[in-house]
């Protein structure tokens, strides 16, 4: 009996392992962010060079910032939600235009649309590294006390918008705690 | 004609000379100005991860984000920071991830300590099975006066067929 049940048993544990291992992705590094400080810097505004702007300057606010970039595929596959997103008018999304060249950007803008209040220009890419930014696009929800709550990597996809981060902002909005239920059960829908 | 071919082959080696010039003249002169920090630079980028090609160190990877983290490494450790601050630096930002040499902790200790709690289950496993036999040959009742003439019996009658 012991000859057979032992083999089962490792057969089993082994093919439970690869049986999660299939459906989880290497490429989604959590975040350490989550829960704290958005980093500070001061950067130019795209559109604008003499106009600089600083996350400071959102305090008190809910916001987005989504990193983006002309040169990168994954944006364009988000972007009409983005701008459908700034149409509703309830979530400023401020746009991280990262290492891309100024006219290019200014040229996609104006090709598919701006959904940003403005966006930066990161073009050396620094603000990006210290915000952790391995991918683009790469999108953070920022609440009023300027402590980043939640980190979508890769496009946002109608789901993403109306599961987690529709509702995630409106608590927010509404000062909610993270602990409440309601909110954790947000956040589960979000991870 | 081998002449010919010659000099073709000299043209087209004065030419790649050429164009691979400029590029390894760069790559020189980052390294002439301060070797000693080149090869700090070198020893704390080969132990962080290159988030876009996840299975190479930012030391040996090409891709864009790991030059740029390169460069952040190089200008950190030239403006005074400390190797160890440079990586905490970079798990801030990316997690214990970005770490080739993960750390100890409660969430790691078994990466750490699973080889070696394998090893010892193996080796046991094997322990127990060698002594489960060795006891299994000994409970053996010993040969009868009638096995052991069989068994003459029967290696003799195979000498006498051989013989034959």
């Amino acid at each position: 009996m012991m000859r057979f049940l032992v083999p089962l048993v490792l057969f089993v544990v082994l093919g439970g392992f690869l049986y999660v291992g299939l459906h989880l992705n290497p490429r989604e590094v959590p975040s350490p962010f989550i829960n704290k400080a958005a980093p500070d810097f001061k950067l130019s505004q795209l559109q604008d060079f003499q106009a600089t702007f600083s996350p400071k300057e959102n305090l008190g606010k809910v916001w987005m910032l989504n990193v983006w970039a002309s040169w990168c595929v994954a944006c364009r596959q988000e972007h009409p939600l983005l701008v459908q997103m700034s149409k509703r008018g309830d979530l400023a999304i401020y746009g991280l235009n990262y290492k891309d060249r100024p006219d290019d950007a200014k040229q996609w803008l104006s090709q598919f649309g701006n959904p940003y209040v403005f966006s930066l220009a990161d073009f050396d890419g620094r603000v990006g590294i210290d915000y952790g930014v391995y991918g683009v696009p790469e999108t953070f929800v920022i609440d009023k006390q300027g402590v980043i709550r939640h980190k979508v990597i890769g496009p946002v996809t109608p789901a993403i918008l109306s599961e987690c981060l529709t509702p995630l902002t409106q608590l927010l909005g509404k000062d909610e705690s993270v602990e409440s239920p309601e909110m954790k059960k947000v956040l589960k829908k979000c991870a | 004609m081998r002449v010919n071919r010659l000099f073709n082959c000299a043209a087209l080696c004065a030419a790649l000379a050429l164009f691979a010039l400029p590029g390894f003249a760069k790559e020189a002169a980052s390294l002439a100005q301060d070797p000693v920090l080149e090869k700090r630079v070198d020893a704390v980028s080969s132990e962080l991860r290159c988030l876009v090609c996840q299975n190479q160190t930012i030391a040996d990877s090409h891709a864009e984000l790991a030059i740029d983290l390169k460069n952040q490494v190089r200008d950190m450790l030239r403006s005074g920071n400390s190797n160890e601050e440079v990586v905490n630096y970079m798990v801030e930002r990316y997690g214990d991830f970005v770490r080739y040499k993960p750390p100890m902790k409660p969430t790691t200790y078994f990466l750490w300590f699973g080889p070696a709690l394998l090893i010892l289950i193996g080796l046991s496993v094997l322990f127990i099975t060698l002594r489960k036999r060795r006891q299994r040959v000994l409970d053996t009742a010993p040969l009868t006066a009638e096995d052991t003439k069989k068994i003459d019996d029967l290696l003799h009658a195979g000498k006498q067929e051989a013989k034959s």
